[in-house]
Protein backbone atom coordinates (compact mmCIF):
# COMPACT_ATOMS: atom_id res chain seq x y z
CA UNK A 1 0.00 0.00 0.00
CA UNK A 2 1.24 3.48 -0.93
CA UNK A 3 -0.08 6.20 1.41
CA UNK A 4 -0.46 9.71 0.07
CA UNK A 5 -1.92 12.99 1.20
CA UNK A 6 -5.49 13.73 0.22
CA UNK A 7 -5.83 16.72 -2.13
CA UNK A 8 -5.91 19.91 -0.08
CA UNK A 9 -3.77 18.44 2.72
CA UNK A 10 -0.05 18.77 3.22
CA UNK A 11 2.73 18.72 5.75
CA UNK A 12 4.27 22.12 6.30
CA UNK A 13 7.24 23.34 8.28
CA UNK A 14 5.92 26.12 10.49
CA UNK A 15 9.16 28.01 10.99
CA UNK A 16 7.65 30.83 13.04
CA UNK A 17 6.50 28.34 15.69
CA UNK A 18 9.31 25.79 15.22
CA UNK A 19 7.03 22.84 14.52
CA UNK A 20 5.47 20.81 11.72
CA UNK A 21 1.78 21.15 10.91
CA UNK A 22 -0.71 19.53 8.59
CA UNK A 23 -2.52 22.17 6.57
CA UNK A 24 -6.07 21.19 5.63
CA UNK A 25 -9.23 22.96 4.47
CA UNK A 26 -10.08 25.47 7.21
CA UNK A 27 -7.98 23.50 9.66
CA UNK A 28 -4.45 23.14 10.95
CA UNK A 29 -3.47 19.89 12.71
CA UNK A 30 -0.39 19.56 14.87
CA UNK A 31 0.98 16.03 14.49
CA UNK A 32 3.11 14.58 17.30
CA UNK A 33 6.81 13.90 16.75
CA UNK A 34 6.32 10.31 15.67
CA UNK A 35 3.60 11.26 13.22
CA UNK A 36 5.93 13.87 11.74
CA UNK A 37 8.63 11.24 11.20
CA UNK A 38 6.13 9.08 9.33
CA UNK A 39 4.52 11.88 7.35
CA UNK A 40 7.90 13.15 6.16
CA UNK A 41 8.17 9.82 4.37
CA UNK A 42 4.69 9.95 2.83
CA UNK A 43 5.36 11.01 -0.73
CA UNK A 44 2.91 8.99 -2.79
CA UNK A 45 5.78 6.73 -3.91
CA UNK A 46 7.03 4.89 -0.82
CA UNK A 47 5.01 1.88 0.34
CA UNK A 48 4.07 1.34 3.98
CA UNK A 49 6.72 -1.40 4.15
CA UNK A 50 9.40 0.96 2.88
CA UNK A 51 8.36 3.60 5.41
CA UNK A 52 8.59 1.02 8.20
CA UNK A 53 12.03 -0.13 7.00
CA UNK A 54 13.34 3.43 6.90
CA UNK A 55 12.09 4.21 10.39
CA UNK A 56 13.33 0.91 11.84
CA UNK A 57 16.77 1.75 10.54
CA UNK A 58 16.70 5.41 11.59
CA UNK A 59 15.64 4.66 15.16
CA UNK A 60 17.39 1.27 15.43
CA UNK A 61 14.10 -0.18 16.65
CA UNK A 62 12.42 -3.57 16.07
CA UNK A 63 10.59 -3.58 12.77
CA UNK A 64 7.45 -5.30 14.08
CA UNK A 65 6.87 -2.69 16.79
CA UNK A 66 7.33 0.14 14.32
CA UNK A 67 4.98 -1.52 11.89
CA UNK A 68 2.17 -1.60 14.45
CA UNK A 69 2.64 2.09 15.31
CA UNK A 70 2.82 3.20 11.70
CA UNK A 71 -0.28 1.23 10.72
CA UNK A 72 -2.31 2.71 13.58
CA UNK A 73 -1.18 6.20 12.76
CA UNK A 74 -1.89 5.91 9.06
CA UNK A 75 -5.36 4.53 9.82
CA UNK A 76 -6.08 7.46 12.10
CA UNK A 77 -4.99 10.03 9.51
CA UNK A 78 -7.02 8.19 6.92
CA UNK A 79 -10.12 8.47 9.10
CA UNK A 80 -9.54 12.19 9.41
CA UNK A 81 -9.30 12.37 5.60
CA UNK A 82 -5.75 13.70 5.77
CA UNK A 83 -4.51 10.74 3.77
CA UNK A 84 -6.20 9.28 0.70
CA UNK A 85 -6.06 6.04 -1.22
CA UNK B 1 -21.24 58.32 20.03
CA UNK B 2 -17.49 58.29 20.34
CA UNK B 3 -15.53 55.16 20.93
CA UNK B 4 -12.91 55.23 23.57
CA UNK B 5 -9.79 53.53 22.37
CA UNK B 6 -7.39 51.99 24.81
CA UNK B 7 -4.37 54.23 25.09
CA UNK B 8 -1.16 53.70 26.96
CA UNK B 9 2.29 52.39 26.22
CA UNK B 10 3.12 50.29 23.17
CA UNK B 11 3.69 46.60 23.75
CA UNK B 12 7.25 45.57 24.54
CA UNK B 13 6.75 42.00 23.37
CA UNK B 14 5.23 40.81 20.12
CA UNK B 15 1.94 38.92 20.32
CA UNK B 16 1.93 35.33 19.01
CA UNK B 17 1.79 35.50 15.21
CA UNK B 18 -1.46 35.20 13.25
CA UNK B 19 -2.36 31.88 11.59
CA UNK B 20 -4.67 33.26 8.92
CA UNK B 21 -4.77 36.11 6.46
CA UNK B 22 -8.01 37.08 4.78
CA UNK B 23 -7.15 38.97 1.60
CA UNK B 24 -10.10 40.90 0.23
CA UNK B 25 -8.68 41.29 -3.25
CA UNK B 26 -11.52 43.47 -4.51
CA UNK B 27 -14.98 44.60 -3.53
CA UNK B 28 -16.19 44.13 -7.10
CA UNK B 29 -18.74 41.34 -7.47
CA UNK B 30 -21.49 40.66 -10.01
CA UNK B 31 -23.77 39.35 -7.25
CA UNK B 32 -25.71 41.58 -4.88
CA UNK B 33 -26.33 39.47 -1.76
CA UNK B 34 -28.35 41.44 0.79
CA UNK B 35 -26.15 40.09 3.61
CA UNK B 36 -22.80 40.73 1.91
CA UNK B 37 -20.01 41.07 4.47
CA UNK B 38 -18.37 43.90 2.53
CA UNK B 39 -18.77 47.36 4.05
CA UNK B 40 -21.54 49.69 2.92
CA UNK B 41 -18.87 51.94 1.37
CA UNK B 42 -17.31 49.62 -1.22
CA UNK B 43 -13.72 50.24 -2.32
CA UNK B 44 -13.24 51.53 -5.87
CA UNK B 45 -11.24 49.51 -8.38
CA UNK B 46 -8.78 52.41 -8.74
CA UNK B 47 -7.91 52.12 -5.04
CA UNK B 48 -7.07 48.39 -5.20
CA UNK B 49 -3.60 47.08 -4.43
CA UNK B 50 -1.49 45.97 -7.40
CA UNK B 51 -0.24 42.44 -8.12
CA UNK B 52 3.20 43.43 -6.80
CA UNK B 53 1.69 44.86 -3.59
CA UNK B 54 -0.16 41.62 -2.90
CA UNK B 55 2.89 39.49 -3.71
CA UNK B 56 4.85 41.43 -1.10
CA UNK B 57 2.01 41.14 1.42
CA UNK B 58 1.83 37.36 0.93
CA UNK B 59 5.57 36.98 1.49
CA UNK B 60 5.39 39.17 4.60
CA UNK B 61 2.49 37.11 5.86
CA UNK B 62 4.37 33.84 5.42
CA UNK B 63 7.46 35.30 7.13
CA UNK B 64 5.30 36.49 10.01
CA UNK B 65 3.89 33.00 10.58
CA UNK B 66 0.62 33.01 8.64
CA UNK B 67 -0.19 29.48 7.47
CA UNK B 68 -3.42 29.85 5.55
CA UNK B 69 -4.42 32.52 3.07
CA UNK B 70 -8.05 33.07 2.20
CA UNK B 71 -8.48 34.86 -1.11
CA UNK B 72 -11.78 36.61 -0.91
CA UNK B 73 -13.66 39.67 -2.08
CA UNK B 74 -16.12 40.74 -3.40
CA UNK B 75 -15.48 38.18 -6.07
CA UNK B 76 -11.74 37.46 -6.20
CA UNK B 77 -12.04 36.27 -9.81
CA UNK B 78 -12.98 39.84 -10.78
CA UNK B 79 -9.21 40.41 -10.51
CA UNK B 80 -7.57 39.58 -13.85
CA UNK B 81 -4.37 38.67 -12.01
CA UNK B 82 -5.95 36.01 -9.79
CA UNK B 83 -3.83 33.17 -11.20
CA UNK B 84 -0.65 35.21 -10.69
CA UNK B 85 -1.72 36.02 -7.13
CA UNK B 86 -2.27 32.34 -6.34
CA UNK B 87 1.15 31.53 -7.76
CA UNK B 88 2.80 34.19 -5.57
CA UNK B 89 0.98 32.89 -2.50
CA UNK B 90 1.93 29.29 -3.20
CA UNK B 91 5.57 30.28 -3.75
CA UNK B 92 5.53 32.01 -0.38
CA UNK B 93 4.46 28.65 1.10
CA UNK B 94 0.96 29.69 2.07
CA UNK B 95 -1.99 27.31 1.97
CA UNK B 96 -4.34 29.03 -0.45
CA UNK B 97 -8.11 28.90 -0.18
CA UNK B 98 -10.23 30.61 -2.81
CA UNK B 99 -13.55 31.94 -1.52
CA UNK B 100 -15.70 32.48 -4.58
CA UNK B 101 -19.21 32.86 -5.91
CA UNK B 102 -18.12 30.68 -8.83
CA UNK B 103 -19.83 32.70 -11.56
CA UNK B 104 -16.71 34.21 -13.14
CA UNK B 105 -14.43 31.19 -13.57
CA UNK B 106 -14.38 28.89 -16.60
CA UNK B 107 -12.67 25.52 -17.02
CA UNK B 108 -9.46 27.01 -18.43
CA UNK B 109 -8.99 29.41 -15.54
CA UNK B 110 -9.79 26.73 -12.95
CA UNK B 111 -7.10 24.51 -14.45
CA UNK B 112 -4.65 27.42 -14.35
CA UNK B 113 -5.49 28.06 -10.70
CA UNK B 114 -4.93 24.42 -9.82
CA UNK B 115 -1.59 24.44 -11.63
CA UNK B 116 -0.60 27.67 -9.90
CA UNK B 117 -0.88 25.83 -6.57
CA UNK B 118 -4.38 26.54 -5.31
CA UNK B 119 -5.11 24.20 -2.39
CA UNK B 120 -8.84 24.49 -1.82
CA UNK B 121 -12.01 26.17 -3.08
CA UNK B 122 -14.90 27.44 -1.03
CA UNK B 123 -18.00 27.99 -3.14
CA UNK B 124 -20.94 29.95 -1.80
CA UNK B 125 -24.55 29.16 -2.71
CA UNK B 126 -27.58 31.24 -1.79
CA UNK B 127 -30.13 28.41 -1.73
CA UNK B 128 -30.83 24.96 -3.18
CA UNK B 129 -33.82 26.13 -5.20
CA UNK B 130 -32.54 27.95 -8.33
CA UNK B 131 -35.15 30.72 -8.52
CA UNK B 132 -34.85 31.54 -4.86
CA UNK B 133 -31.05 31.40 -5.04
CA UNK B 134 -30.98 33.82 -7.96
CA UNK B 135 -33.44 36.18 -6.28
CA UNK B 136 -31.39 36.26 -3.06
CA UNK B 137 -28.16 36.82 -5.01
CA UNK B 138 -29.84 39.46 -7.19
CA UNK B 139 -28.22 37.73 -10.18
CA UNK B 140 -30.38 35.79 -12.67
CA UNK B 141 -28.82 32.53 -13.84
CA UNK B 142 -26.17 32.56 -11.15
CA UNK B 143 -27.16 29.33 -9.43
CA UNK B 144 -26.85 27.23 -12.58
CA UNK B 145 -23.39 28.69 -13.16
CA UNK B 146 -22.36 27.79 -9.61
CA UNK B 147 -23.38 24.17 -10.14
CA UNK B 148 -21.37 24.01 -13.37
CA UNK B 149 -18.42 25.58 -11.56
CA UNK B 150 -18.58 23.00 -8.76
CA UNK B 151 -18.36 20.18 -11.29
CA UNK B 152 -15.36 21.79 -12.98
CA UNK B 153 -13.61 22.20 -9.63
CA UNK B 154 -14.12 18.53 -8.82
CA UNK B 155 -12.88 17.39 -12.22
CA UNK B 156 -9.78 19.58 -11.77
CA UNK B 157 -9.12 17.47 -8.65
CA UNK B 158 -9.48 20.39 -6.25
CA UNK B 159 -11.21 19.75 -2.94
CA UNK B 160 -14.03 22.09 -2.18
CA UNK B 161 -16.28 23.25 0.59
CA UNK B 162 -19.82 24.35 -0.08
CA UNK B 163 -20.75 27.41 1.95
CA UNK B 164 -24.44 28.07 2.39
CA UNK B 165 -25.43 31.29 4.11
CA UNK B 166 -28.75 30.56 5.78
CA UNK B 167 -31.59 32.77 7.01
CA UNK B 168 -35.35 32.88 7.22
CA UNK B 169 -35.84 32.73 3.45
CA UNK B 170 -33.91 29.49 2.81
CA UNK B 171 -33.52 27.69 6.14
CA UNK B 172 -36.54 25.47 5.46
CA UNK B 173 -34.60 23.90 2.57
CA UNK B 174 -31.55 22.93 4.64
CA UNK B 175 -32.15 19.24 3.87
CA UNK B 176 -31.94 20.04 0.14
CA UNK B 177 -28.80 22.08 0.72
CA UNK B 178 -27.16 19.08 2.42
CA UNK B 179 -28.26 16.89 -0.51
CA UNK B 180 -26.77 19.42 -2.93
CA UNK B 181 -23.41 19.33 -1.13
CA UNK B 182 -23.36 15.54 -1.37
CA UNK B 183 -24.41 15.52 -5.01
CA UNK B 184 -21.71 18.02 -5.96
CA UNK B 185 -19.02 16.01 -4.18
CA UNK B 186 -18.15 18.64 -1.56
CA UNK B 187 -16.04 17.30 1.29
CA UNK B 188 -17.28 19.98 3.67
CA UNK B 189 -20.46 21.97 4.07
CA UNK B 190 -20.46 25.18 6.05
CA UNK B 191 -23.92 26.18 7.16
CA UNK B 192 -23.31 29.79 8.08
CA UNK B 193 -26.01 31.88 9.66
CA UNK B 194 -26.02 35.49 8.53
CA UNK B 195 -24.08 37.80 10.81
CA UNK B 196 -25.78 41.11 11.25
CA UNK B 197 -23.66 44.11 10.48
CA UNK B 198 -23.33 46.22 7.36
CA UNK B 199 -25.67 45.10 4.56
CA UNK B 200 -27.16 42.30 6.63
CA UNK B 201 -28.15 44.71 9.38
CA UNK B 202 -30.07 46.75 6.81
CA UNK B 203 -31.92 43.55 5.85
CA UNK B 204 -32.22 42.01 9.29
CA UNK B 205 -36.01 42.07 9.39
CA UNK B 206 -36.10 40.00 6.18
CA UNK B 207 -33.45 37.53 7.21
CA UNK B 208 -33.63 36.59 10.89
CA UNK B 209 -34.96 33.03 11.20
CA UNK B 210 -37.74 32.10 13.60
CA UNK B 211 -37.06 30.02 16.70
CA UNK B 212 -39.04 27.12 15.19
CA UNK B 213 -37.00 27.23 11.97
CA UNK B 214 -33.81 27.30 13.94
CA UNK B 215 -34.71 24.33 16.14
CA UNK B 216 -35.68 22.24 13.11
CA UNK B 217 -32.45 23.19 11.36
CA UNK B 218 -30.28 22.37 14.38
CA UNK B 219 -31.87 18.91 14.68
CA UNK B 220 -31.45 18.32 10.97
CA UNK B 221 -27.77 19.23 11.08
CA UNK B 222 -27.12 16.95 14.06
CA UNK B 223 -28.77 14.07 12.21
CA UNK B 224 -26.95 14.77 8.92
CA UNK B 225 -23.59 15.04 10.69
CA UNK B 226 -23.98 11.49 11.99
CA UNK B 227 -25.48 10.11 8.82
CA UNK B 228 -22.74 11.42 6.50
CA UNK B 229 -19.72 11.02 8.79
CA UNK B 230 -16.57 10.26 6.82
CA UNK B 231 -18.14 11.55 3.61
CA UNK B 232 -19.26 15.09 4.34
CA UNK B 233 -18.15 17.23 7.27
CA UNK B 234 -20.83 19.74 8.27
CA UNK B 235 -19.81 22.87 10.17
CA UNK B 236 -22.61 24.63 11.94
CA UNK B 237 -22.80 27.24 14.68
CA UNK B 238 -25.92 28.46 16.46
CA UNK B 239 -26.60 32.04 15.36
CA UNK B 240 -25.88 34.79 17.85
CA UNK B 241 -29.45 36.02 18.03
CA UNK B 242 -30.47 32.75 19.65
CA UNK B 243 -27.27 32.15 21.58
CA UNK B 244 -26.66 32.58 25.29
CA UNK B 245 -22.90 32.62 25.00
CA UNK B 246 -20.98 34.76 22.52
CA UNK B 247 -18.54 33.32 20.02
CA UNK B 248 -14.84 34.12 20.26
CA UNK B 249 -15.12 36.38 17.22
CA UNK B 250 -12.12 35.86 14.86
CA UNK B 251 -10.61 33.70 17.62
CA UNK B 252 -10.16 36.87 19.64
CA UNK B 253 -9.35 40.35 18.37
CA UNK B 254 -5.79 40.46 17.02
CA UNK B 255 -5.01 36.87 18.06
CA UNK B 256 -5.42 34.67 14.99
CA UNK B 257 -6.35 36.54 11.85
CA UNK B 258 -5.49 39.65 9.87
CA UNK B 259 -7.72 41.05 7.15
CA UNK B 260 -6.29 43.16 4.32
CA UNK B 261 -8.96 45.05 2.43
CA UNK B 262 -8.80 45.89 -1.30
CA UNK B 263 -7.17 49.27 -0.62
CA UNK B 264 -4.53 47.73 1.65
CA UNK B 265 -5.93 48.73 5.02
CA UNK B 266 -5.29 46.04 7.63
CA UNK B 267 -8.22 45.13 9.87
CA UNK B 268 -8.55 42.81 12.87
CA UNK B 269 -11.93 41.63 11.47
CA UNK B 270 -13.61 42.14 8.10
CA UNK B 271 -16.33 44.31 9.66
CA UNK B 272 -13.97 46.41 11.79
CA UNK B 273 -14.43 49.46 9.58
CA UNK B 274 -17.99 49.65 10.91
CA UNK B 275 -16.53 50.71 14.27
CA UNK B 276 -16.10 54.45 14.68
CA UNK B 277 -12.85 55.93 15.85
CA UNK B 278 -10.47 53.11 14.94
CA UNK B 279 -7.43 54.03 12.87
CA UNK B 280 -6.22 51.38 10.44
CA UNK B 281 -2.70 51.16 9.05
CA UNK B 282 -2.07 50.19 5.46
CA UNK B 283 0.35 47.78 3.85
CA UNK B 284 1.48 50.70 1.68
CA UNK B 285 3.04 52.33 4.77
CA UNK B 286 4.05 49.46 7.05
CA UNK B 287 4.96 45.79 7.04
CA UNK B 288 2.37 43.28 8.23
CA UNK B 289 4.66 42.40 11.15
CA UNK B 290 4.75 46.02 12.29
CA UNK B 291 0.98 46.36 11.94
CA UNK B 292 0.28 43.12 13.80
CA UNK B 293 2.33 44.27 16.78
CA UNK B 294 1.79 48.01 16.86
CA UNK B 295 -1.30 49.05 14.91
CA UNK B 296 -3.64 51.03 17.14
CA UNK B 297 -6.63 49.14 15.73
CA UNK B 298 -5.12 45.77 16.72
CA UNK B 299 -4.15 47.03 20.18
CA UNK B 300 -7.61 48.49 20.84
CA UNK B 301 -9.30 45.21 21.81
CA UNK B 302 -6.45 42.71 21.97
CA UNK B 303 -6.43 40.78 25.24
CA UNK B 304 -8.64 41.63 28.19
CA UNK B 305 -7.39 45.04 29.37
CA UNK B 306 -10.17 46.92 27.49
CA UNK B 307 -12.97 44.94 29.15
CA UNK B 308 -15.49 46.52 31.44
CA UNK B 309 -18.79 45.54 33.02
CA UNK B 310 -19.77 41.88 32.85
CA UNK B 311 -16.62 40.82 31.02
CA UNK B 312 -14.18 42.34 33.48
CA UNK B 313 -12.81 39.51 35.58
CA UNK B 314 -15.23 36.97 34.04
CA UNK B 315 -13.78 33.43 34.00
CA UNK B 316 -14.72 33.16 30.31
CA UNK B 317 -12.84 36.30 29.32
CA UNK B 318 -9.91 34.43 27.76
CA UNK B 319 -12.16 31.91 26.04
CA UNK B 320 -14.66 34.09 24.19
CA UNK B 321 -12.70 37.37 24.46
CA UNK B 322 -15.94 39.22 25.17
CA UNK B 323 -17.55 38.21 21.89
CA UNK B 324 -17.85 40.39 18.82
CA UNK B 325 -17.00 44.12 18.94
CA UNK B 326 -18.87 44.84 15.73
CA UNK B 327 -22.02 43.18 17.04
CA UNK B 328 -21.73 45.03 20.35
CA UNK B 329 -21.53 48.30 18.44
CA UNK B 330 -24.26 47.41 15.93
CA UNK B 331 -26.73 46.61 18.71
CA UNK B 332 -25.84 49.10 21.43
CA UNK B 333 -23.92 51.91 19.74
CA UNK B 334 -20.95 51.21 22.02
CA UNK B 335 -18.14 48.96 20.81
CA UNK B 336 -16.68 48.62 24.32
CA UNK B 337 -19.49 46.71 25.98
CA UNK B 338 -20.09 42.98 26.38
CA UNK B 339 -21.46 41.35 23.22
CA UNK B 340 -25.26 41.25 23.70
CA UNK B 341 -25.16 37.59 22.59
CA UNK B 342 -23.92 36.87 26.14
CA UNK B 343 -26.69 36.18 28.63
CA UNK B 344 -24.71 38.19 31.20
CA UNK B 345 -24.92 41.32 29.05
CA UNK B 346 -27.41 43.95 30.25
CA UNK B 347 -28.30 44.34 26.56
CA UNK B 348 -29.12 40.66 25.98
CA UNK B 349 -32.84 41.46 25.57
CA UNK B 350 -32.05 43.47 22.41
CA UNK B 351 -31.70 40.18 20.54
CA UNK B 352 -35.24 39.12 21.48
CA UNK B 353 -36.55 42.51 20.46
CA UNK B 354 -34.90 42.14 17.05
CA UNK B 355 -36.29 38.62 16.60
CA UNK B 356 -39.81 39.83 17.38
CA UNK B 357 -39.51 42.72 14.95
CA UNK B 358 -38.29 40.49 12.13
CA UNK B 359 -41.57 39.73 10.42
CA UNK B 360 -41.10 41.61 7.16
CA UNK B 361 -42.65 39.83 4.19
CA UNK B 362 -40.43 38.05 1.70
CA UNK B 363 -38.91 40.39 -0.87
CA UNK B 364 -37.95 44.04 -0.56
CA UNK B 365 -34.30 43.39 0.14
CA UNK B 366 -31.92 46.26 0.12
CA UNK B 367 -29.42 44.69 -2.25
CA UNK B 368 -25.73 45.33 -1.99
CA UNK B 369 -24.75 48.01 -4.50
CA UNK B 370 -22.10 50.61 -5.00
CA UNK B 371 -23.42 54.05 -4.09
CA UNK B 372 -24.89 55.69 -7.17
CA UNK B 373 -25.64 52.44 -9.04
CA UNK B 374 -29.06 51.65 -7.62
CA UNK B 375 -30.81 48.89 -9.51
CA UNK B 376 -34.39 47.68 -9.27
CA UNK B 377 -35.29 45.93 -6.04
CA UNK B 378 -36.33 42.29 -6.17
S1 LIG C 1 -21.71 37.98 -0.35
FE1 LIG C 1 -22.61 37.93 -2.40
S2 LIG C 1 -22.41 40.06 -3.16
FE2 LIG C 1 -21.01 39.87 -1.38
S3 LIG C 1 -19.06 39.31 -2.29
FE3 LIG C 1 -20.07 37.39 -1.74
S4 LIG C 1 -21.16 36.76 -3.63
FE4 LIG C 1 -20.60 38.93 -3.86
S1 LIG D 1 -19.41 38.40 30.37
FE1 LIG D 1 -17.96 38.75 28.70
S2 LIG D 1 -16.28 37.31 29.07
FE2 LIG D 1 -18.01 36.65 30.36
S3 LIG D 1 -19.08 35.11 29.13
FE3 LIG D 1 -20.07 37.09 28.68
S4 LIG D 1 -18.98 37.92 26.89
FE4 LIG D 1 -17.73 36.24 27.72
Amino acid sequence: MVPQFARGHRLHQDKARKRWVILAPERVFEPDEIAVEVLLLVDGVRTVDQIVDTLAEKFAAPREAIKVDVAAMLADLHDRQVLAG
Amino acid sequence: MTTQIMTGSLPDTSPPPPVGLLAELTHRCPLRCPYCSNPLALAEQAAELTTADWARVFQEAADLGVLQLHLSGGEPAARHDLVALVRHAAQAGLYTNLITSGVMLDAARITELAEAGLDHVQLSVQDSEPNSADRIAGFPGGHARKLAFARLVTSAGLPFTLNAVVHRQNLDRLDEIVALALELGAKRLEVAHVQYYGWALLNRDHLLPTRAQLDTASDLVAHAQTLHRGRLTIDYVVPDYYATEPKPCMGGWGRQVMVVNPAGRVLPCHAAESLPGLVFDTVRDHSLAHIWTYSEAFLAYRGVAWMRGACQGCPKAEQDWGGCRCQAFALTGDANVTDPACRLSPDHHLLDVAVQRATAPIGNFTYRERAGTKKARG
